[in-house]
């Protein structure tokens, strides 16, 4: 077999055997519709339930808070629209971050097209928001305000807290996409004080099309999908229930197993940075230095073209992402590096790497070994790295 | 229709923005955890429970006091009894 080291862990992720170990028997043998009311039936809606509790202990809620959905998209259109649609007598207004992912960004457009009106809460350097200037901008008809709790595309991990007591002082809603940071780093819904939380199954490494929504109990939410009683008439549609089972699988698993997780993937990130850093001239590092997600190294090689850099790593074996795999892929300079002051001509080399437990010191090596090469090669062929300022790598 | 006003509610179940028939599901759930005598407000936007959930009560032998409506949504209140009034036993709650 080639050689593949791949690091591309924020956009999808390989499941563990565990997991599929678990879903197989509710493709085949388990497979009742769990709305029946025959044992075929109730035995799988037992089971849900019971991910519903691994999936709450993950991010310390309780399991009638958690709503399964397909993925961290529907669950943040889910949040936002659920709150929106729900509470338009009390206002709207909207305030999300300038650099939300593509499900918030457009769930809050879309309510500019329904006369809401949309404020976009603008970040640092490092790509923080100030709690300071959120309170600035809430108004008495601000109904949601969203916020990503960490960063895919450059690492950075937001004061939430600190966002969330904002939001609770001027009683607002606050919603938080954490797609990128559970299973990354430690969550406990009642500690971050939020009313609403995204989370998703590929950084658990459970099945692609599998997440849920953390709603505070009490909350009203209007359903995305109208049908029946399913996930307690909040989410219609017969379950997918292989996927449920992998994700509480998943969830309970990296429950136990976060902290080594944490350890592994920061050492092989920090010294993937530094070898960069050691290797390859004229780069920025992206997103914060310190509050960042520890599995995550991102930056800008002056003079690369992105889309380039990781053609030819492809062919190498390495997999790495330029920033949001829906960014890269409509060839857009990524929002979130204009939001953070990147220059375009510096955003274009943008390059994510985003690590997990199958990742080894061999591969770190390995990248290390090719990087330069490939990054020489391709400033060789371009006309821009003749007329190069010096960046800083910081 | 019956309609009241300024009634005081042992326990309130909110189903408001959930599903039909969640309404006539989850009272029963409510209902079996309280004494009787008691009062559930039931918070819903859903038309349909207005008559659903008096007929409800009528066929399980509970109590419906009336409906207020409040700025977003219907309140429906019942009160829980073990036995109707022909003496026939509740079938839920």
């Amino acid at each position: 077999m080639e050689k593949r080291v791949y690091l591309d862990n924020a956009a999808a992720t390989a499941v563990r055997n565990e997991v599929i170990e678990e879903m197989l028997p509710f493709f085949d043998i388990e497979f009742g519709n769990p709305s029946t009311v025959y044992d075929m039936g109730s035995r799988v809606k037992a089971s849900i339930d019971d991910q519903r509790a691994k999936v709450a202990s993950l991010i310390g809620a309780r399991p009638e808070e958690i709503i399964f959905t397909s993925g961290g998209t529907e669950a943040n259109n889910l949040a936002i629209k659920g709150i929106a649609f729900a509470h338009r007598k009390k206002g709207d207004h909207i305030i999300i971050g300038a650099t939300e992912h593509h499900s918030v960004l457009n769930s809050a457009r879309f309510f500019e097209r329904l006369d809401y009106e949309v404020t976009f809460l603008q970040v640092d350097e490092y790509g923080l928001v100030d709690p300071q200037r959120l309170k600035e901008l809430i108004r008495p008809e601000t109904i949601l305000v969203s916020v990503a709790h960490a960063s895919n595309e450059i690492g950075t991990i937001q004061p939430i807290a600190e966002i969330a007591e904002v939001c609770r002082d001027k009683n607002v809603f606050f919603h938080t996409d954490a797609v990128a940071s559970v299973g990354n780093i430690p969550i406990d819904v009642k500690e971050l004080g939020v009313d609403l939380l995204s989370l998703s199954g590929i950084p658990l490494r459970a099945p692609k099309g599998t997440g849920a929504l953390y709603f505070r109990k009490g909350l009203r939410l209007m359903p995305l999908l109208h049908g029946g009683i399913q996930e307690s008439g909040r989410r219609g549609g017969t379950e997918n229930v292989p996927g449920i089972i992998g994700l509480g699988k998943a969830a309970e698993l990296t429950l136990q197993e976060l902290p080594q997780k944490i350890r592994h993937v920061k050492v092989l990130r920090d010294k993937l940075v530094k070898g960069i850093i050691d290797s390859v001239e004229n780069i920025k590092l992206t997103g914060h230095p310190e509050n960042r997600l520890p599995g995550h190294a991102s930056l800008c090689i002056q003079a690369i073209e992105g889309e380039a850099l990781v053609f030819l790593l492809n062919s190498h074996g390495i997999y790495v992402n330029t920033g949001s795999a829906c960014a890269s892929k409509a060839l857009k300079t990524s929002p979130v590096l204009v939001a953070i002051g990147v220059p375009p001509e510096l955003a274009q080399g943008s390059i994510v790497f985003t690590l997990d437990m199958p990742n080894t010191e061999d591969d770190i090596n390995y990248v290390l070994e090719k990087l330069p090469i490939v990054v020489n090669r391709l400033r060789s062929m371009s006309p821009l790295w003749g007329k190069r300022e010096t960046v800083q790598a910081g | 229709m019956k309609f009241v006003k300024d009634i005081k509610a042992d326990d309130t179940l909110d189903l408001v923005c959930r599903m039909c028939p969640l309404h006539l599901l989850e009272p029963g759930e409510k209902l079996a955890c309280m004494k009787e005598g008691q009062v559930l407000e039931v918070l819903t936007d859903y038309d349909g429970a207005l008559e659903d959930i008096p007929s409800w009560c009528d066929k399980c032998g509970q109590e419906f006091i009336g409906i207020e409506e409040d700025e977003d949504c219907y309140k429906l209140y019942i009160r829980k009894r073990e036995r109707n009034h022909h003496g026939k036993e509740s079938l839920s709650g």
